[in-house]
């Protein structure tokens, strides 16, 4: 057809930096892993249902850890299923997020003192980017969550991806050469190890290059 | 049957000595049996055509605490043909270190299944051995947990495979981990789209 593109402005060429693209890919199709704990995983599966939708952000609960982008950690974490959550998450392939939701994932909600088998916190397991208050949060809450996981990833940058820098991480405080990383491949030598698993999680937390000056939250 | 029947039916088949105590003066009665004698009085109960209880409620443990020394195992036992009830008790004395030797109860899961879970969960919980008992695991704890949570002296363990267990006001102290000071490029991530604009 003969249109003139010069008058509507309307190109072939759609410019624009490598960073945004690859990064509104991402935050425009976050799978998550389709796994609830407790009360809080109803509202999560409200929120999936035709009522809120959450398909129309391009969020499609996925059958396995292997094909999931973020995990959504929806109700209480006992100590029985803590290694289950941590296993889950380290099948998880990078880039990965985690959605805390709800109070007794974010810091043990109601079974915060006497809760003798909860897990104070799901962030003593597996670094956290969103929490998303509520006992349990509404759909909408969740909504709410998974707009901010968009804004901290429409923030990223392939120039200091997150997944490098926590590797980098990792061989700055163990003083690990480059052939003893590969070998491992960036993973800590036994992640059985209670001390190890401690000090590998200081190192995953936060986004962008502050990573050194975090203070260490592990007591 | 009332209580006073079931009482003397007791009485009848196992002497007066099967009954150590008789508690009459609170809302639902209760006897206390010989902890030894325990499974042979259910079984006589359960089997017996006059009293056929064939329905076990619940069963239930006690912590008394160190002071009084003693846990309690408590019976409520129903018989669905003849509509009546029973309550029965078991007092063992408590090892309030853990020298001393653990508690120890007849077990009642080859008369009712439905003690199997509950007897392990007492176990769990309290830390009560129920002698005979198939299968004496813990029911709701990690298996490698420690202690019995709901023992009136249980001390929390500090680490279980890393995870700090007690609440120590980590997130106050330290922030949430992961979560960057900065979420957003702007102020404002969400404006109000319906704010009518100013005139």
């Amino acid at each position: 057809m003969n249109i003139p593109q010069d008058k509507t402005g309307e190109g072939g060429v759609i410019i624009t930096k490598l960073d945004d693209l690859l990064n509104w890919a991402r935050l425009t199709s976050l799978f998550p892993m389709g796994f609830g704990l407790a009360c809080c995983a109803i509202e999560m599966m409200g929120a999936y249902a035709s009522g809120y939708d959450l398909d129309r952000f391009g969020i499609i609960p996925r059958a396995s850890p292997r094909q999931s982008d973020v995990m959504i950690v929806a109700g209480t974490v006992t100590f029985k299923m803590a290694d289950r959550v941590r296993r889950l998450y380290e099948q998880m392939p990078e880039p990965r997020y985690v959605i805390s939701m709800g109070s007794c994932s974010n810091c043990g909600g109601p079974y915060w003192e006497h809760g003798y088998h909860v897990v104070k916190g799901v962030d003593r397991i597996i670094p956290v980017d969103v929490y998303v208050p509520g006992c349990p949060p509404r759909p909408e809450a969740l909504i709410g969550g998974f707009l901010r996981l968009q804004e901290i990833i429409r923030q990223e940058t392939i120039r200091e991806p997150r997944a490098v820098q926590q590797i980098m991480a990792r061989r700055m405080e163990k003083g690990m050469t480059n052939e003893e990383l590969i070998m491992n491949n960036g993973e800590s030598v036994s992640t059985n190890d209670g001390a190890e698993v401690v000090n590998e999680k200081s190192v995953e937390g936060p986004t962008t290059s502050e990573a050194s000056e975090e203070q260490n939250p592990v007591a | 049957m009332t209580f006073g029947e079931i009482k003397d039916f007791i009485v009848a088949q196992f002497g007066p000595e099967g009954i150590v105590s008789e508690h009459t003066d609170n809302l639902q009665p209760y006897l206390v049996i010989q902890t030894e004698r325990l499974a042979e009085v259910c079984l006589e109960l359960h089997d017996n055509e006059a009293t056929y209880f064939d329905f076990l409620s619940s069963v239930t443990g006690i912590d008394n605490g160190p002071e009084a020394g003693t846990m309690e195992v408590v019976y409520n036992l129903y018989s669905i043909p003849y509509d009546h009830s029973l309550m029965l008790k078991v007092i063992v004395p408590r090892n309030n270190t853990p020298e001393e030797p653990i508690p120890v109860v007849p077990t009642v899961s080859h008369i009712w299944r439905t003690a199997d879970w509950q007897e392990r969960e007492i176990f769990d919980l309290l830390g009560i051995i129920f002698k005979d008992h198939p299968d004496m695991r813990r029911i709701l704890c990690a298996a490698d947990w420690e202690g019995h949570p709901l023992r009136k002296d249980y001390q929390l363990q500090d680490y279980y495979h890393g995870i700090k267990v007690p609440y120590d006001q980590h997130n106050e102290n330290s922030g949430f981990r992961g979560e960057p000071v900065k979420l957003t490029s702007h102020e404002e991530p969400f404006t109000d789209k319906r704010a009518k604009p100013e005139v």
